[in-house]
């Protein structure tokens, strides 16, 4: 081992100086607090400006659950005591008994819901992953723009400060369901939240949308023409893949939904009848004629589904890298892994109807869908299967990153399988709308993309603070989250299939699915043990930028890339000195005896590059 | 520092200009789902049909002459000649503002034949995306309007980085004028 960091530093040497260092005034860029720490265009502090946010609004999100988790599993108890925060939301009865107010539990499904998407799953962990990796990993000293970078992460923090301001609206903030439909959406005065509240998050997703474009467009940029002397793209490593892709869908994508937006502000208050027609408010028609709900559906569909791939693609790339580097294997089938990505990228374009089958669309069309959303199983199932490959034999360390990485792999597999049965528009028409829905999605892309998330963070926290997070925190946090999540969600899909209805307040009064009284408290309480579990997380997280043990060794797991070559407190630039050179792919393990050979390394006289072609 | 070292053995292309190319290929997806937005709507009925006022055309006229007038100016930037290549930029300027009144006249002919935002979703369709270009078409002069005050306040001088960052606007400006004739085009088939 330690002749091969003696290569790395060699080889360090006979990359090229670009005379980065050249400049003796410093970094322009980084001269004042603010300049370094709040208004940065180091795209390491913008990663880590993006997951702490992220951080935040994860946790805002899962309180929000919680509440409404205690609505569901607990409707007779009273809730009093949450008087102090949720105020008037609470309505205390003569008796002293505290209930949930009813359009406030749809406002927090509905927060629940846009926050959870868009502001952690699509920002914290895209936002925090791409800034961090994409320069680190190609040998860049940054992004094509920094400044729209940063522009990138100081509009979601616009758009995030909207929606939070919107929670404290006194009509309550939207309250019509994530996705937004119209005519709860389009109409001021259908209910309460969807006045000011509608306006505001409106206002805060386009403003979402930008960050995303930004964001975005500099990420393909970078990828395509940042890369550093040898990186061809079949030497990338597989998050940095992942990453490209995710940003190629959502620059195609977003500006789809913010199409969709205009039309809506122009519904909303200037008296245009896009999706609007024939509705009666309070017995009375509106003036609206003409219009089309299903519009809107079509619109909001072709981004809202590949969002789910720009939700769950990034994991795919952590884990892929994550699942390699701890199980001292090269990841098996690197370009079948590429392609698969490739191909569902592709297919993430052609499958939005699925989620209208029920809105009344043609069924011949519906087929033709349905037969595109089951073909996504094949390259899902080529990268299930490359995943266990890679696994199969490994030196397996299981550490916290490496752990999360193997429970992406079971719940990608539990909540890929329940999408089949959805995907089926025959099937569909009992399913929809059902708590079968909510655990299908919540296990496939809410939970497993948390899990990639948490590998990524415990994995490259190192690469972010120069310290470990605590192992034994780490351990519990995944064991919880792990059999906890299963709890939560795995009971749903017994109770979707007795066909329980999704987003409804209270089941007392429906004798066929009162049964389930006893499994809604157990769900319950199983997520107030999970949401607990995440704020070990947090703090573990927090603690451990400051306190936790320190990285000594600059390559701590023997990884290939190049993240691990940039000294531990590299500054805006990443490489102090010359840019190092990419002689070979990212994942030789275990190759001609040795443990690992980083990608610095040239490749001997007649030594095979397993990442050409 | 030069943090944005592009490495010319991949693309050959500025990062800038690529980026560039990524936020056209945005805004190519924003217009086609409002254009196929208007098709699916048209196709379910009850749709107003009514004449384009003829001030459309002259709107047209103005945004293709203000894309070759960019483009000569252009091209005598790089040939040095000073004098031409900042009238032509001002010229440009003007058309580029000139579309944008010929715009709004364009509404008020449409509000003058009794057709109002809210009248049909056919009438919608066409102030929203007629709506949506001219907003891009300002940021298109704010750009103008940036490479001006290079223009006309730095010593002329032809370099690799100036020639550069006015193919910038160039790009957008031409992207912003093929787009209204698509528009235009689109408007007249349907």
């Amino acid at each position: 081992m330690a002749n091969i960091d003696i290569v790395t530093q060699e080889e360090l040497a006979h990359g090229h100086d670009d005379h980065h260092d050249d400049d003796h005034h410093g970094d322009k860029f980084q001269s004042g607090f603010f300049s370094r720490y709040v208004f940065s265009m180091d795209h390491k502090t913008i990663a880590k400006q993006f997951l702490i946010t992220g951080i935040i609004w994860a946790i805002i999100g899962a309180a929000m659950s919680i509440v409404f988790r205690l609505q569901l599993g607990f409707p007779e108890e009273s809730i009093a005591w949450l008087k102090p925060i949720l105020g008037k939301w609470i309505v205390v009865d003569d008796a002293g008994i505290g209930s949930l107010d009813q359009d406030f539990y749809y406002a927090l499904v509905t927060m629940h819901g846009t926050i959870l998407v868009f502001f952690v799953l699509t920002a914290g962990l895209s936002g925090t992953f791409s800034n961090l990796l994409i320069p680190l990993h190609i040998g860049a000293r940054d992004m094509a723009s920094p400044m729209l970078n940063m522009f990138s992460y100081w509009f979601f923090f616009l758009a995030g400060t909207i929606m939070f301001a919107s929670l404290f609206l006194s009509t309550g903030p939207f309250a019509g369901g994530w996705t937004a439909y119209p005519p709860l959406s389009a109409v001021q005065s259908s209910m309460s939240g969807s006045g000011a509240g509608m306006t505001l998050w409106t206002v805060s997703l386009v403003l979402f949308v930008v960050s995303v474009l930004l964001g975005g467009m500099n990420y393909i940029t970078t990828v395509i023409n940042m890369r550093t002397k040898g990186m061809t793209m079949w030497r990338l490593p597989l998050p940095i893949w992942a990453f490209l892709v995710t940003a190629i869908l959502g620059l195609l994508s977003f500006p789809v939904l913010a199409s969709a937006f205009f039309l809506m502000i122009f519904d909303r208050s200037f008296g245009t009848s896009f999706y609007l027609s024939e509705i009666f408010i309070n017995n009375a028609p509106l003036e609206n004629v003409g219009g089309s709900p299903i519009l809107y559906q079509h619109l909001f569909w072709f981004l809202g589904h590949p969002e789910v791939y720009i939700i769950i693609l990034p994991a795919f790339g952590i884990v892929s890298e994550v699942l390699s580097v701890h199980s001292r294997k090269p990841i098996f089938g690197y370009k079948a892994m590429v392609m698969s990505i490739l191909a569902i990228a592709v297919l993430a374009f052609i499958v939005w109807a699925h989620h209208m089958f029920m809105s009344g669309i043609n069924p011949f069309i519906a087929n033709i869908f349905v037969l595109f959303t089951l073909i996504i199983a094949v390259p899902s199932a080529v990268k299930v299967f490359n995943w266990i490959a890679t696994l199969y034999g490994g030196n397996i360390r299981f550490n916290s990153a490496n752990l999360f990485a193997i429970g992406f792999v079971s719940l990608f597999i539990s909540g890929g399988l329940t999408g089949i049965f959805l995907g089926n528009s025959a099937i569909d028409i009992p399913l929809h709308d059902t708590y079968f829905v909510v655990a299908h999605f919540h296990i496939v892309m809410g939970v497993a993309a948390f899990f990639g998330m948490f590998a990524g963070i415990y994995h490259w926290f190192p690469r972010m603070y120069g310290r470990f997070m605590n192992e034994t925190l780490g351990r519990l946090h995944f064991w919880g989250t792990m059999i906890g999540a299963y709890a939560i969600f795995w009971p749903m899909h017994y109770m979707g299939m007795a066909g329980v209805p999704r987003r409804y307040y209270n089941f007392t009064a429906f004798e066929s699915f009162n049964q389930f009284a006893a499994m809604n408290q157990f769900i319950t309480i199983a997520a107030i043990v999970v949401f607990a579990l995440q704020i070990v997380f947090v703090i573990n997280f927090f603690y451990s930028i400051f306190n936790g043990r320190k990285q000594k060794k600059m390559n701590p797991y023997g990884a290939n890339t190049l993240e691990w070559t940039a000294p531990v407190n590299a500054g805006h630039g990443n490489w102090p000195g010359a840019i190092p050179h990419v002689h070979r792919w990212a994942y030789d393990y275990g190759k001609d005896g040795q443990e690992f050979i980083p990608q610095t390394v040239p490749l001997k006289p007649g030594e095979k590059d397993m990442g050409a072609h | 520092m030069n943090l944005s070292i592009q490495n010319k053995e991949y693309t050959g292309v500025h990062p800038h200009k690529f980026l560039l190319w990524c936020a056209m290929a945005g805004m190519v997806m924003m217009f086609a789902a409002l254009t196929s937005a208007y098709i699916v709507r048209k196709s379910a009925g009850n749709w107003l049909e009514f004449q384009l006022p003829s001030i459309f055309w002259m709107n047209t006229a103005v945004i293709v002459l203000s894309s070759l007038t960019l483009h000569a100016s252009y091209k005598s930037y790089c040939n040095g000649k000073e004098q031409l290549y900042k009238g032509l930029m001002l010229i440009t300027f003007v058309l580029g503002l000139a579309f944008l009144v010929l715009q709004y006249q364009g509404w008020l002919a449409m509000n003058a034949m009794d057709i109002w935002l809210n009248t049909n979703p056919s009438a919608s369709f066409i102030f929203v995306i007629t709506g949506i270009h001219a907003a891009h078409l300002i940021g298109g002069v704010t750009a103008l309007t940036i490479a001006m005050v290079y223009a006309f306040k730095l010593t002329f001088k032809v370099t690799e980085r100036r020639k550069n960052r006015f193919e910038l606007v160039l790009i957008y400006w031409h992207f912003v004028d093929i787009l209204w004739l698509y528009l235009l085009i689109f408007f007249i088939l349907q």
